[in-house]
């Protein structure tokens, strides 16, 4: 295993006068690890997100990504939301570039070198079965497709953290589930490290090697979980019965977080 | 049988003007108004041929005060618009003092303005341009003061600065705001220029039917009313089009 890519040391945030929004967060992330946040409502998961990327510095305690530590926007890291955000006047090709109009390096390289670029989006659209609707605008695409493009957003400067915030909340169970395998695949395939906040359970123990349950607000990690199904996993796995086992455990620990 | 009904959709506006136009003659004929208090639509139309010259003079005139007034007030209404909505602070800021000048009405600005440039076309602009800048500064500023947090989180993160995002996201956005400003900044341009005429000028339809007015000449002063409306609803037309090529997206679904 490797050295810790993220670790957070005593850390805790409070926006305002009336409390913490999250307290005592102690945990690292090793590079390359797919980790999943759960929790109920109103836990602080997004705040964790923004603590993470350097969007909002720590009221205590310290934060530190690959070895350095976070002070301001952090450029390694890309980020996707539950609303897809496209931008509705650009095409999904040109959403998908955003990015590299604005980190540098490749800012300053998007002139010279935008035939490449487009090739890599282009590429990674393939990916995610959206080939044949670069040139579409978002509002010509459902809801998943939309969400597709915008982890494609997320992903085109080769970010070494990515940061998803219920990316699939919003949609329907079966395109859910497809994303799923979309997220696997590019996963098994570029090894990034992932944080990814949700409410769902089962997308949290099929798609993460550690999955840390948190508290109410004031948001604590209370429990830390490592995910032991082999991989690749297959979508089956997740009706099988030691999935489903490990999901109902996960629920109860909830059901207790819920009624305390 | 839809394309009938599509045909008379489109012919619906020109079915309503003349509609109005036959109202208005058989109102006046009906009561017998005497022509120096309300000319009939023949009268009128009489004195839109006979003084053609004169008329399409004075509303030349009119049209480039407009235009050079409504230029103005756009390229200062875009960019202090930019400035307002740019920041959470300067909008706070001089919201509440572009509500109170806007408040003002603007003919009382048309004696000072005589006194500062004399009588002639430019308190026209002026005028045109006091009264057509404010929805354009706040359509502008609300477009760019209403992004949502999260896109502003996806940038921000991989290092975008402020203006970066008001410029890839900002500005884009708050287009459809924009043009939809320019219809409604046009036809208040054409206010602001013919009060200034009627007030300080001797050119211009405004100064046309003051004068004609004041001799009784009700149907070269309604002349006058008809051209200054048609320049405005052809120049609304325009802006309406210029809108729809230009922000199509933010109008799908409208006309599929």
């Amino acid at each position: 295993m490797s050295a810790a890519f993220v670790t957070f040391d005593d850390v805790s945030l409070a926006y305002d006068e009336s409390g913490n929004a999250i307290e005592d967060i102690n945990l690292s992330i090793h590079e390359g690890e797919f980790v999943a946040f759960v929790g109920p409502s109103g836990c602080g998961k997004s705040t964790f997100m923004k603590l993470c990327t350097g969007l909002h510095a720590p009221t205590t305690g310290a934060i530190q990504v690959d070895g350095e530590p976070v002070a301001g926007p952090l450029k390694i890291s890309g980020m996707a939301f539950q609303n897809a955000n496209l931008l509705p006047w650009r095409t999904t090709l040109d959403n998908v570039l955003l990015p590299l109009e604005i980190v540098k390096p490749y800012r300053h390289q998007f002139r010279k070198r935008r035939e490449e670029f487009v090739g890599w989006a282009r590429k990674l659209l393939k990916t995610v079965g959206l080939e044949g609707y670069e040139d579409q605008y978002p509002w010509q695409l459902s809801g998943g497709m939309q969400q597709r493009a915008s982890i494609c957003r997320a992903l085109i400067h080769q970010p070494r953290l990515l940061m998803l915030d219920e990316p699939f909340g919003a949609l329907d169970a079966f395109t859910r589930e497809e994303l799923w395998c979309v997220l696997r695949d590019l996963w098994e395939a570029q090894r990034f490290t992932v944080v990814l906040v949700t409410h769902d359970l089962r997308e949290a123990a099929f798609l993460a090697d550690t999955v840390y349950i948190m508290s109410r607000r004031p948001g604590r990690v209370i429990e830390r979980r490592q995910i032991e199904l082999p991989r690749p996993r297959a979508l089956e796995t997740t009706y099988q019965k030691p999935f489903i086992d490990l999901v109902q455990e996960l629920r109860a620990q909830i059901g207790e977080v819920r009624s305390t | 049988m839809t394309k009938n009904s599509q045909l008379i959709e489109r012919l619906a506006p020109w079915i309503a003007v003349v509609a109005l136009v036959v109202i208005w003659e058989v109102a006046v004929r009906v009561f017998d108004v005497p022509s120096f208090i309300f000319p009939s639509a023949l009268e009128t139309a009489q004195a839109l041929v006979t003084y053609a010259g004169p008329i399409a003079m004075h509303s030349w005139q009119t049209f480039w005060t407009t235009l050079i007034g409504f230029g103005i007030g756009v390229a200062v209404g875009l960019v202090l618009g930019f400035i307002v909505g740019s920041s959470r602070f300067l909008y706070n800021a001089c919201y509440p003092l572009l509500v109170g000048f806007n408040a003002i009405p603007k003919v009382a600005f048309v004696p000072i303005l005589v006194v500062w440039f004399g009588i002639g076309s430019v308190p026209a602009i002026l005028t045109a341009f006091l009264i057509c800048f404010f929805p354009i500064v706040v359509n502008v500023a609300t477009g760019l003061a209403t992004l949502e947090p999260e896109m502003e989180d996806v940038l921000r993160v991989l290092g975008a600065r402020r203006m970066d995002v008001l410029l890839k996201v900002g500005l884009p956005r708050s287009l459809p705001y924009f043009f939809a400003s320019l219809k409604v900044a046009i036809t208040l341009a054409f206010v602001g220029t013919v009060v200034s005429e009627t007030v300080a000028s001797n050119q211009g339809i405004g100064y046309l039917m003051m004068s004609a007015g004041s001799q009784m000449r009700m149907g070269l002063v309604f002349a006058g009313l008809l051209v200054i409306s048609a320049m405005a609803m052809v120049m609304y037309e325009l802006f309406a089009v210029l809108e729809k090529r230009m922000t199509g997206w933010a109008h799908r679904g409208q006309n599929r």
